[in-house]
Parts: structure tokens; sequence; C-alpha cells
């Protein structure tokens, strides 16, 4: 599939900001699954972006900027992605799996979250049957609403409200599964939705899960499904921090407005042809 | 336990030759003398305004660490060993990070087990494959010694984070200097005061390859509510660096600067003494008001040096620990000079039944911990509190390491009684520029001012005695 | 310098001189209430005082009546206070802790023993009169050892230079302050009243800059309403006087913009207040009303504490 995507984010500063610092993570990489064909970032600001990979291999941009009252981003581009059940193939691994059973501030798994966890059971067993089942147990657990969480709010914390956004569902996903003894991350990314509508107020994000058969494999337990050609991956972490598609800070503090407008959409035949 | 070895009074009660002249001086001072210049000692470090702050104590926010005006000797030749086997250690320590955080050669050849670093919370995945200048990790050690008898000597525990007390090695000598010219005459003991210079000379070594020939080295402090602000504030006022804030430093197109009255002002090196996790908040905790947002990136893109670098408290794990020796004859092909104490690591299951077994003679220590709060002290706990931390050991045996309880070596102490044996240990300060490692002789020596106590933790009610290396 | 260091710097010598002037305050407002009413007058004096310490508002969410008790126990101890005596001297510690580099010993020895002698000695505040007298006397007297050392300890830096720029800073607010709250008493109109009522007013309003003495010395007269608004405003050989600040902040600023090679904004505010300081005569300023003269000289200023920040300190 050719995936047409465009994510923009702006900021309102009230009153001015005096200056603005901002970690992004909004380039795709390729691997097996995932040819970027296009890719490019635009600020509204006159700046340099420098442009780092991190400790993980995601591709990441600094941008800093002097005083202003607002700023915009945008991160656009065509990928070509084609399903591959899920399996990830050729993607750029800096680590061993078992880095990824690290624990984090937001994916301390509860009590409630470790009996939730043997209940499912044969994690130690039977992975990928462990993770479906997870996925499926997950989804029915849960119910999809923006209102009640925020990038801030713990697996823990969303478990309990049983509610929460796509972030909150991955979180709550691998925490479980490395309860479960089994590697889990989070993946940053955009999403075509099933039904037809284009335009979205956030990102994407889902997890992945190591399977010592397959090697990671992706399960997005928001839509309860492992990830496809509709999934264009972005970045990776051990949590959502590690990933996130915009980390920064202002200065001479006021108030901040954000608003993030995001669109994928599959790319017409004239592109196709090129 | 055996009866400790004392320093000045050797095992037949015989005066040992280090503590000679001291032992001769102190039979011909009277006692009130002594007390007399306890008291002047308590004066001046009070006006001079060394504190510290003690966790969880509103009364006292700021306390002076008691002072014992009785030296601790070492002889030359004794501190000859130390300082071969410290510069060992410390080569050793910058090797193995160096390889942790690339090709984690040690990983592949099977000498540490792969989980007790990836799944260590002070193993930092952002350090992966990051150059540091001159593959410096840790510039600044302290590494805490302990004596037993005659011959030996141990390493406690490696601190290769932000290691504190140096200042009141270089403020203790100052205050001693003052109040006793007369035994000082009498002895020959090698000078400390150049710490600082030695301390510059080492950061401004380590500066990123493309800063200015005349670098700028800055001290960056969490600020005055931190434990050993004092300290920062006298390090950067001896060092002449400017103390830092986070907020007072900003990052420009993977730069770092300053804020000062006439602008910004890059900085190539910042020595450090806020941890990890409060560098950055926008590559570490996102709630830190301590950092400086976008550190990480410039210190990735090679603009600026950390010293120490991010990430060493790998090396100062008390599981890696135990690995120690390995570690020194993996890197540098050496037998170590200094010996770890015996250890056991509770993740193995034969070493969690020994010590589940001796829980009353051994001392055990949670692995992440530091400052010597959550430790058992199995001869000195009651039934309850051994109880209480088998269930504690049991639950989570892979946080924990236990060690015996070694028969610290003593030194005489004032006490309220007169002159007494009173526990010591010492951490020298040893420190590593781009070509050379460097230690100033001695360190700093602390004491635990309760008879019989083990714990000499300045926030355990521990003190500190100047510690002398006769120049022979 | 740090821009932080700056920042510590002035405001450690603007909190000092603070609680030198609310000490003042205290004590002049104390001398008056202590006469019978017929030379006290009618007014509440309490209220005054808080009014010229710039804390009226706060104090009644507090306490119900502004009696003796209540207002020294807010204006010198209240934690509730964000100027209390007790919090200036807890903040200017503070700020000398961040900054004891840039300090000399003495100046650090001084407002350290002040923070330890109110720690030991007046946690529990003043339970008498005569406590309550040695403590402004320790309160001023810290002051005076603090800006004394300074004087004869600092190198003649931009460290020493940003704390000076505090002092005066703070020393024409406070001094605009009492002007403001008084200036009624200070009207021509009231010129015929000149009983003894009016006496103990007008010399209380000196007392609390310590200029009574200065005054006598200066004008060889009786006490005189227009005279004492020209010693307090336009006279620049009173060092409280706002014309003797600006003189001094302007050349502070000048020096600062000398060793940095460079002037701006803050420079040309100062030198703009100080002229049209100059500029002035007491007629003039009765003319256009005292009131509004203050209030407009309280704004500049305080704008001009913007203006160093934004130039200097952030």
């Amino acid at each position: 599939m050719r995936l047409r995507i465009s994510h923009t984010t702006t900021y309102r500063y009230e009153p001015a900001a005096t200056g603005v610092i901002q970690v992004l993570r909004l380039t795709p990489g390729s691997h097996d699954g995932q040819y970027v064909a296009d890719w490019q970032i635009d600020v509204s600001a006159d700046t340099k972006l420098d442009m780092h990979h991190d400790a993980f291999g995601n591709v990441t941009h600094v941008l800093t900027i002097g005083a202003t009252e607002d700023l915009t981003i945008t991160a656009e581009g065509l990928i070509e992605t084609n399903d591959t059940g899920g399996v990830m193939r050729g993607t750029d691994e800096r680590f061993p799996p078992q880095l990824f059973l690290r624990s984090t501030d937001l994916t301390e798994p509860s009590p409630a979250m470790a009996t939730f966890t043997r209940e499912i059971g044969g994690a130690e067993g039977d992975a990928i049957s462990f993770l479906h089942a997870l996925m499926t147990r997950l989804n029915d657990h849960m119910t999809f609403d923006s209102d009640p969480t925020h990038s801030g709010t713990t697996a823990a914390e969303a478990f309990t409200l049983r509610r929460g956004v796509c972030q909150d569902y991955a979180h709550v996903f691998i925490a479980c599964a490395r309860a479960g003894g089994i590697p889990a991350r989070f993946v940053s990314g955009h999403f075509l939705r099933a039904d037809g509508e284009v335009h979205q107020q956030a990102g994407h994000a889902w997890a992945e899960a190591y399977v010592p058969s397959l090697g990671w494999v992706g399960f997005d337990p928001a839509n309860a499904i492992c990830s496809t050609d509709a999934h264009a991956r972005v970045a990776i972490g051990l949590d959502y921090l590690g990933a996130a598609p915009v980390r920064g800070t202002r200065y001479g503090g006021g108030l901040e407005t954000l608003t993030v407008a995001v669109k994928v959409d599959q790319a017409g035949r004239q592109f196709q042809s090129q | 336990m055996a009866v400790a070895f004392d320093e000045m009074n050797g095992p037949g009660g015989e005066v040992r030759q280090a503590y000679q002249e001291l032992s001769r001086w102190l039979s011909e001072t009277p006692p009130e003398a002594l007390t007399h210049r306890r008291q002047e000692a308590e004066l001046l470090f009070r006006r001079i305004g060394i504190t510290f702050a003690v966790y969880g104590d509103a009364e006292a926010q700021e306390r002076l660490i008691p002072f014992d005006v009785i030296p601790r000797i070492l002889s030359g030749r004794e501190w000859a060993l130390m300082e071969l086997g410290l510069k060992q250690r410390v080569r050793a320590l910058n090797m193995f990070l160096r390889d942790i955080y690339h090709g984690r050669d040690i990983l592949r050849a099977g000498i540490i087990p792969d989980d007790l670093i990836f799944q260590n919370p002070v193993f930092r995945p952002e350090m992966n494959g990051q150059a540091v200048p001159h593959d410096v990790y840790v510039h600044i050690a302290g590494i805490d010694i302990v004596r037993v008898d005659d011959e030996n000597f141990y390493v406690l525990e490696d601190n290769a984070r932000t290691p504190s007390g140096v200042s009141y090695m270089l403020e203790n000598r100052e205050v001693m200097m003052r109040l006793f010219p007369d035994l000082f005459a009498r002895h020959r003991i090698a000078p400390v005061e150049r710490y600082a210079d030695e301390l510059l000379t080492a950061l401004r070594s380590v500066a990123p390859a493309h800063s200015s020939s005349e670098p700028t080295v800055a001290l960056m402090t969490p600020g005055v509510y931190n434990s050993a602000y004092y300290e920062h504030s006298f390090l950067a006022d001896k060092l002449g660096v400017e103390l830092v804030e986070g907020r007072d430093l900003v990052v420009k197109n993977d730069e770092v600067f300053m804020r000062t009255t006439e602008g910004l002002k890059r900085v190539d090196v910042i020595y450090r003494r806020v941890d990890d996790d409060f560098l950055d908040p926008l590559t570490f905790r996102p709630d830190s008001a301590l950092g400086v947002p976008g550190l990480m990136s410039a210190y990735r893109a090679g603009n600026v040096t950390l010293a120490n670098a991010v990430g060493t408290g790998i090396a100062d794990d008390k599981a890696v620990y135990s690995y120690m020796p390995d570690i020194v004859k993996f890197y540098l092909g050496e037998e170590p000079i200094l010996k770890n104490v015996p250890t056991w690591r509770c993740r193995e299951p034969g070493d969690l039944a020994y010590v589940l077994d001796h829980l009353s003679e051994l001392v055990v220590k949670e692995v992440h911990g530091s400052g010597g709060y959550g430790m058992l002290i199995g001869p000195a706990a009651t039934k309850a509190t051994i109880e209480a931390f088998r269930d504690k050991l049991k639950r989570e045996p892979e946080g924990f390491i236990a060690k015996p309880t070694l028969a610290l070596s003593t030194c005489p102490t004032c006490t309220d009684a007169g002159l007494a044996p009173r526990h010591v240990d010492l951490r020298p300060f040893v420190l590593t520029g781009r070509d050379r490692v460097t230690i100033v002789p001695g360190g700093l020596t602390r004491v635990a001012l309760k008879e019989g106590s083990l714990v000499v933790n300045s926030s355990q009610g521990g003190g500190t005695k100047d510690t002398w290396i006769l120049d022979e | 310098m740090l821009s932080r260091t700056a920042e510590n710097l002035f405001w450690l010598a603007r909190y000092v001189e603070r609680a030198e002037y609310l000490a003042r305050t205290i004590d002049a407002t104390l001398r008056v209430t202590a006469l019978p009413n017929t030379y006290s007058g009618q007014g509440n004096e309490w209220d005054s005082a808080l009014l010229t310490a710039g804390v009226a508002g706060s104090f009644y969410n507090h306490y119900d009546e502004a009696n003796e008790a209540n207002v020294v126990e807010y204006l010198s101890f209240a934690p509730t206070n964000p100027s209390s005596i007790r919090n200036c001297i807890e903040a200017a510690r503070l700020n000398a802790r961040s900054v004891r580099t840039a300090l000399t010993g003495e100046m650090w020895a001084t407002i350290n023993s002040a923070w330890i002698e109110l720690q030991e000695n007046w946690s529990k505040g003043a339970k008498t009169r005569e406590q309550l007298t040695a403590f402004l006397r320790f309160v001023q007297e810290t002051s005076l050892r603090f800006d004394g050392s300074a004087y004869r300890t600092m190198l003649r830096n931009d460290a020493y230079w940003f704390s000076r720029l505090g002092v005066h800073l703070e020393r024409a607010d406070n001094t605009a302050r009492i002007l403001d709250v008084k200036y009624h008493l200070l009207l021509p109109e009231q010129e015929h009243v000149g009983g003894p009522l009016d006496y103990y007013q007008w010399s209380s309003i000196l007392r609390s800059v310590s200029a009574l003495t200065a005054y006598h010395w200066v004008y060889r007269q009786t006490l005189k309403p227009w005279l004492i608004a020209d010693l307090l405003i336009l006279n620049d050989s009173l060092p409280r006087s706002l014309a003797s600040c600006y003189g001094n902040l302007v050349r502070n600023l000048d020096q600062i913009g000398v060793a940095y090679g460079r002037q701006g904004p803050a420079q040309r505010h100062a030198r703009g207040i100080r002229n049209r300081l100059e500029h002035s005569d007491m007629e003039d300023i009765f003319q256009r009303g005292v009131h509004e003269f203050i209030q407009e000289f309280l704004a500049d200023n305080s704008r001009l504490g913007e203006i160093v920040a934004k130039q200097y300190l952030i």
C-alpha cells in the first residue's frame, strides 16, 4: 500500500515564548515491510534542524528557536508498505531483545495487571498464542476514550480506569507482556483507518513483542490486530517517552496551546506510475 | 567477629611505625589541650559553614559533619601499593564502560551475564553507541577502601557516578594545619592541596576535540537544597569555574551555553553533580526541573563533555562489583592489585541459600541503594529485623548482595571518655584525564563515631578525619 | 558573570534593605502610637504602616483588625507574609547561599549569623515591647553591617554594582511608598494646621527614613511639610532621597555599561528618571500634584527593575 501521511503540530504561545527547544521523532525509517519513498519536515520558524540517530536507531531532529508566538511543524511524505503479518524484518536493531524487558515508570505493572497476565497464562510456553490472547483480552478490558488519560498516564492508571487511547493500550500491553517475561516495546507511527476517515487528531501507537521463532511482531491492541500494511512505523522506545513524536520545552513560560492534525490517506495512482 | 585491627596499636599492643610520632605527641599533650583544640576545630568548621543536609530531617536541614582531630596515618609504602591498585581499577572501570556501551565484548566472552547489564536500571540505553571524548567515562572516582589487618586492604565499593566528600579531605587538612602546626613539623606529610589543580587539568584535557584551546568548564549543581551543595560551591571556587544550575544553561543548535550578564557564553566541559535521571527532561525524567532541555543532544553531537559521563552507574553497581576482579583481568590482562570483599550474589540460588542460612553473620545490601539506607548488618540486628529482611530477600533476591562483616580497622578517636578505637574506612579520589590517571595522596577517612559501629556514612552519624600519607 | 549570580546579588541586597526599612517603619509607628491621642491623631497609624509596607491587602486575609499586635506580628514574623522581616532575612540568606563564591567572607558571615540569630532567638517572635525593640535594633544593625562589609570588602566589579542596584532600587521604592501614603500630610494647604499633631506625624516620616537629624542640618528650620518633601524627593545629599538613589543607580548602571562595553535600555531609562528629578522643583511638583508625581515615580522605578532584569538577569 502507498500511504500519504501528513502530521502537523501547531503551538501557540500566549504571551510569546522567549525560546523553544524540541526533540522530534517524526521521521520514519525503512525496513522489509516499509519503504520510505519521500519524507520531509517543515518548520515555520527560520532555523536549522540538527539530525541524530538516538540509541534505539530512531531518527531525531533537534529544533531550537528564539522568541516566537507560534510554531508549526509539519512532517509529511509517502511510505510504501506491505503486509508481513506483523512480523518485523530488516529493522535497525541496536540491542538484544532482553533489553526490552526493562520496566519504566510508565509501564510498571500493578498487582492487578500481574494477576490479569497470570490468568491469561502460557507466557512461558507458546509466546505467540499468549500475545494474541493478551491483545484480545486487553481490547475487551479497555474502552477507547480520549478524555480521562493524557500523555503522562501510566499503564497501571489506564488499566484501573479501563479507558484510554492507543498509547494507553500499548503501555498496558507492554507492561503485561514484560510481566510474562516477553520483551516488548512501544511503537509510534500512523495508521490508515479502515472506515475511510483520513483526518485524525493524533498519530497512532502500538506495541511490538519479541517471539523467539519469529523475531519482533507488531501488535495493535487498540485495534486488536497485528500490525499490517495500514501501519506506518516511525519510532520505537521502551515506552511513549522514548518514541514520542515531540518532546520539548519552552522558555519564558506563558500559556501554550497545542493542536495536532494528522492526515493518513492512500496515495493516488499518479504516484504509483512514477 | 574477630577483634579489629587497630592502626596505631598493633596486634601485640606495640605502636605501629607510622604512628610512633603521633603516639609520642599524644603522650606529651595534656587531655585539656586536645579538648581545647577540638572546640577550636568545631568553631572553624562552623565559621566556614561546611554543612551537609540530611534527607528526611527537617529539623537539622544543615548540619556539620563531626570532625575528629586525631589523624589517620598510612605509610608511604602502604600508599604506593594502594595507588597502583587504584589506578589499575579505575582504568579497568573506564574500559568496561566503553565496552558495555559499544562492542560488549565482555558479555560475548560470557564473563558477565547479559541480564545483569540489560535489565539493570543503571544501564543507560541512551548511551549505547555514544562516543565520549577520549573514551573517559569516569573522570572522578571515589573508591571506598577498608583495611582488615596489617597486610590486607579491600575495595568496599566503587563510586563512579558523582562521588562526594573531597571538600572534607581538603578542609580537614586546612583546619589541621592551622590547629596543629607542631604536629606537622614533626612529620613529613604528603600535601593534598593540589587536588583542585589536578581536577581542573583533567577536566580541561577532556574537552570536545573542536572546542577552543581555552575550554570553558562549569560545575553543575542541583542547587542550594542539595545535600552536597556546600561541596559544589567550595569546588567551583577552588577550580575558579562558574557554579551553574540547570536553569543557567541553555542548548542552541546542539551547543551548550550559560546565561551571563553579557549574553550567552559557550560551555565545553560540565562537571556535573546532578544525577543522570535529572540531566535532561527531553531524554530522561520529563518532570526534572534541575536539568537542561536538549543537553543530551549536544552531548550526542560531541559538543560538550559531561564529567562523569552518563551511564557510569553500571560500573559501580553493587551486583557488577562482584565481577570486578574478572573485569580487571579481562581488560588489562593483569591480576587485580586491590582485593574485592568476598561477595555473595543473591541472584544466584546457591549464594542465596548460603546468605539465608547466615543472615546473622553477614552484611546484606541493596544492589541499587546508597548512603547506608536499607542495609542489614547481621551481627548487630535484632531477630525481628533479620526475619523481616529474610522476607524481603526471598521476594526479590536479585536486588541484594551480601558480604561478610569485615572487622574494619580502627583508629584512635576522641570520645567523651577520652581516646578510644573507632572503625574507619578510606575514600581516595582518582582523577582520569585524557592521558593520565592521578590521585592526590590520601583521601577522606570516614569514622564511625559510635562505639562498635561499622557505619561510617555521614548521613548515619559518621565523622571524618584528616588522612596522612607519610612521605618517607 | 552568570545572570543568576547577578540576580541573586541584586535580590540579596534588596531583601536586606527591605528588612531594614520595615524595621524603621515599625519603630516610627511605635513612637507615634505611644503618644496621647491629641498628638497621634485619629487616623490608624498601623493601617498606614501596612500601606507603606505594601501589604495592606494581604494583611486582611489573615487578620480582622490592624492593631499593634497584629501588624507587628505580620510585618516582623508572620510566615504568611512573604515580605515580613523574617522572610526577607530568610530570602536574603537563600540568595546569599546560592552565590556564596561571589560574596566576601564578611558579607556571608553577616547574613549567615543574622539568619542563625533569627532561628535561635526570634523563632517565637517578640513577646514584649522591650524584646521587639531589641529585635528591630538587630535588624537595622544587620543591614548596616551588611552594607558596610559590602562597601569595605567587595571588589569594585559587576558583582558589586549589581548588588548596589538592588539597594538603591529598593530604597527608592521604600521612600516613595512613605511619601505616597503620607502625601496628604505634606500638602501646602495643611500648613495652617501646623499643630503638635502634625509635628509628630512629620517627624515620624523622617524617622522612618532616618532623616530627622539630617533635616535640621540641611534646613536649620522647624519641620515644614514642603521642606520634608523637598528633602526626601529632591535633595541628593540625603542617601534615602529619590534623587540620591537615582544618582547612584545611573552611576552603577554606567559602570556596568562601561565594563561590558555596551549601554542598553536600563541605562537610558534610569537617566530619564534622574533627569526628570533634576529638572523638577517642589513648586512644580506641588502644582502637578504630589500624589500623581509619586505614583508616576513608583511605576517608573518598578519599570526600571523589569528592564534591568530583562537586560541582565534572565
